[in-house]
């Protein structure tokens, strides 16, 4: 495996920094986005972008607060990311456009790009393939793909109800039913639009099981829900991402 | 989850930061979130900070709620023990 700090193009063509993580041998393979929680480009989000490339992936996840706090410690930057109102969906999805694109470029890309995030980074998932060239996408417990984020917020986020209609690569999804954001009502409308929709998409709901139960490094971690989450998205990515 | 909801407040005042300086705050922001470091899965979350110095100038607390609760209580009492007239 071989890892290293990279420069990519994000939104209106601005070099942000990224994660890169790759095997280490030069079979075509493809290639996976991850997008970091709101905590931000941290320690425990590499750890997943090495765990992509372990699986046979080409991985890259872009720092989305880079621009905020060019080389800070991830929690400065995250904490100054959130107090600027947060990461708009439009640079969001020009800076994961880019990553995959980066993707795509690379010796090793087969062409195919999918996108993964967690907490925030799910309904960003999820945004990213109702509106970019991605061939499949992960949601991992994002909030507010349905539902009404709360009155006042000051953060520039609102529910991706309308755009679900243009949804274009097939969606996994992962929660945990003691979330409440999203709750499983906020899942059932999800699963029901999705439906109506006539979208392709799984989803996994686990008990015993609230948000962030990947995050091996916090309390809500399960480990028995992330086992399984874990083989469900290297099942999905080997259907959906291999060369064609 | 992520509330997504941030409280942010300008103040005046110093705080004791990084390397062990002293520097003017003018901002505070408070949310309600995963903390980096407290092993809670929510809390409280206080930055104390001055953006112009960069993202690194700040003071960062995470509180599980009932601390901040208590926090917020010990300030009023102290605040409520001054005379009205130097606490302007």
């Amino acid at each position: 495996m071989v890892t290293e700090t990279v420069e990519i193009i994000g939104h209106e063509g601005i070099p942000i920094e990224a994660y890169l993580a790759r095997p280490a041998h030069d079979a075509t393979r493809g290639g996976v986005v991850v997008i970091h929680h709101m905590p931000g480009f941290d320690r425990a989000t590499k750890e997943i972008v090495r765990r992509f490339a372990e699986l046979g992936y080409d991985a890259v996840c872009p720092n989305l607060y880079h621009r905020e706090a060019p080389g800070a410690d991830p929690d400065d930057a995250a904490a100054a990311a959130r107090a600027a109102g947060g990461v708009p969906d439009d640079r969001l999805l020009g800076d994961v456009a880019g990553a995959a694109a980066y993707l795509r470029r690379l010796p090793t890309g087969n062409g195919r790009v999918g996108v993964i995030g967690y907490c925030s980074g799910g309904r960003q998932a999820v945004l990213a393939g109702c509106r970019l060239d991605i061939d499949a996408a992960v949601d991992c417990y994002g909030a507010f793909v349905t539902g009404t984020p709360p009155p006042g917020h000051p953060l520039q986020v609102r529910n991706l109800v309308p755009l679900l209609a243009d949804l274009r690569c097939p969606l996994l999804g992962l929660f945990g039913n003691d979330d409440r954001f999203p709750s499983p009502e906020h899942v059932d409308e999800l699963e029901r639009l999705l439906r109506e929709h006539g979208k392709q998409f799984e989803f996994h709901r686990y008990d015993d099981a609230g948000h962030a139960f990947f995050a091996v490094n916090r309390p809500g971690y399960r480990v028995a829900a992330a086992n399984d989450g874990w083989d469900r998205i290297a099942a999905f990515f080997a259907d959906h991402l291999r060369g064609r | 989850m992520c509330t997504y909801a941030t409280a942010v407040a300008e103040i005046t005042g110093s705080a004791k930061g990084p390397g062990g300086q002293w520097f003017p705050v003018t901002r505070v922001t408070a949310y309600f979130d995963h903390p980096v470091h407290a092993m809670a899965e929510h809390t409280l979350n206080i930055d104390v900070a001055d953006p112009s110095r960069g993202p690194s100038a700040r003071i960062a607390l995470e509180l599980t709620a009932a601390s901040a609760r208590a926090l917020m209580a010990a300030v009023e009492a102290a605040l409520d023990a001054v005379p009205p007239e130097l606490a302007e």
